[in-house]
């Protein structure tokens, strides 16, 4: 006597066959009475009462819907045959395969009345072309508005290349160290049990510096200078600094988190809404 | 001339230009273009156009959006058809390469279309390929397929499915092919 888990395991499986089978029957074109949809639907009708959750009531839904799909086949089948246009696929591949390229291209030719379209010039459009061309200014009027103004070419100093935020004012390594020092005051100030909200470190004065502190932090996380701790339930994210950076990875999953910073983000943890 | 001969010479002179010219990427007009410019009595001008292209093995084709021929059409399914300007009869081998077409290639879309048609309209591309693969070097069966394809010979969907296209509907009788082919003897190769 099969246990009432194992009847349940082999009526998913026989649901499956089922979806397979009909589903390669409307994918590949084949012949949609190759299925018995008679036998298929008193199996499902015999597994039903089995089913008790909406997984299995789903797969149950899921097998009617594709033996229905195999019928309209059937119905698309028998009304195919009876029209003139019906031919046996077998019957043509084989006439096919035996008339030589010459007889197929003779025979197709009987069948076939190509389109005629022309594309010519009128004496209009050419008219309408001159026209156009007169009104055409030269190109080198035309491109004068897009030339951008003439400098000199000169070396940038370095203070320059930092004004223009192209180098930084230390080196990146440096500048994070400071940056992980900054987070462990900050913790120490402010933070409770080791760890601060995001915002309350990430957040500045303006949004530009927001921005700069959240990429900063970014690159602490990843390299294992600090870790982000979320709770989602209460929405609130905290970040806890390490007291050595931790190089190792150990088995741990790596997983990114992308965090939006949004200048509404930002005025909301200015007005005090957002933790 | 009389002022209604007149009026339907200056009409046809009209369709002549409409349909002969190629204005959009597909050839042919759609029915409610025909009806903008030449008035609502668009299909009797199409019919006495048709008439006078029959001397010159030409005709003007009606192509339903319904996909099968439309025994007595309502105005809004000719509204709705494309007509194009197509050959009466039939071309000889030769004519055929002056428009552009090999020998090997235009058998291979007729092979294609043939198999499709009696796979009811539907077959899988690599079916295809392998039938094509038969007589054509292997190289050449992926090109000449996409060749179909980008003639609006055929079609294809995301599961690589091909289907017939509007060209086929509306440039091959399709009942006259797949009896054609049944009924030919072959000739030895």
């Amino acid at each position: 006597m099969q246990s009432k888990k194992e009847r349940e395991k082999v009526g998913r499986e026989k649901l499956q066959r089922i979806i397979e089978t009909c589903k390669s029957i409307s994918d590949r074109s084949l012949d949609p009475f190759l299925v018995d949809v008679k036998e298929n639907i008193s199996i499902a009708k015999e597994y039903l009462p089995e089913w008790e959750i909406p997984e299995d009531l789903c797969l149950d839904a899921e097998t009617i819907h594709q033996l229905a799909s195999v019928i309209k086949l059937q119905s698309e089948w028998v009304r195919h045959r009876s029209t003139s246009l019906y031919t046996d696929p077998f019957l043509l591949e084989e006439k096919l395969a035996r008339m030589p390229k010459e007889q197929v291209v003779e025979t197709f030719l009987k069948a076939w009345h190509p389109t005629i379209e022309l594309e010519q010039i009128s004496l209009h459009s050419l008219a309408e072309a001159i026209r156009y061309w007169e009104g055409l200014l030269p190109l080198k009027e035309r491109w004068k508005e897009f030339s951008s103004a003439e400098t000199e070419r000169g070396l940038a100093t370095r203070e320059e290349l930092v004004q223009q935020r192209i180098l930084r004012e230390k080196a990146f390594s440096e500048e994070l160290d400071t940056f992980w020092q900054q987070l462990k005051e900050k913790v120490k100030e402010k933070g409770d049990e080791g760890k601060i909200l995001y915002w309350d470190f990430v957040g500045a004065e303006t949004y530009d510096e927001t921005v700069d502190r959240a990429f900063m932090t970014s690159f602490l996380i990843t390299y294992g200078y600090a870790t982000l701790e979320i709770h989602p339930l209460e929405e609130e994210m905290f970040i806890k600094p390490y007291e050595k950076p931790e190089t190792k990875i150990g088995n741990k999953q790596l997983i990114s988190i992308p965090i939006a910073v949004a200048v509404e983000d930002w005025a909301r943890w200015k007005r005090g809404e957002l933790k | 001339m009389s002022k209604r001969k007149a009026y339907y010479a200056s009409k046809i002179k009209r369709a002549t230009h409409m349909l002969f010219y190629k204005r959009h990427k597909k050839p042919g007009v759609k029915g409610w273009e025909l009806r903008k410019a030449l008035g609502s009595d668009y299909p009797k001008v199409l019919k006495i156009l048709d008439d006078y292209l029959k001397g010159m093995d030409l005709q003007v084709k009606t192509v339903f959006e319904e996909e099968k021929q439309v025994e007595k059409p309502s105005l809004e399914q000719l509204d709705r058809a494309r007509f194009c300007i197509t050959l009466r009869g039939d071309l000889t081998p030769k004519e055929t390469k002056m428009i552009g077409w090999r020998i090997d290639d235009l058998a291979g879309l007729a092979i294609a279309i043939s198999h499709i048609i009696s796979k009811r309209g539907k077959a899988p591309r690599k079916e295809v390929e392998e039938l094509l693969r038969d007589k054509l070097p292997g190289w050449k069966v992926g090109i000449n397929i996409d060749r179909y394809i980008r003639y609006g010979y055929l079609t294809q969907d995301e599961s690589e499915q091909l289907y017939l296209d509007w060209r086929t509907r509306v440039e091959v009788d399709q009942k006259a092919l797949v009896d054609l082919l049944l009924r030919s003897e072959n000739k030895v190769q």
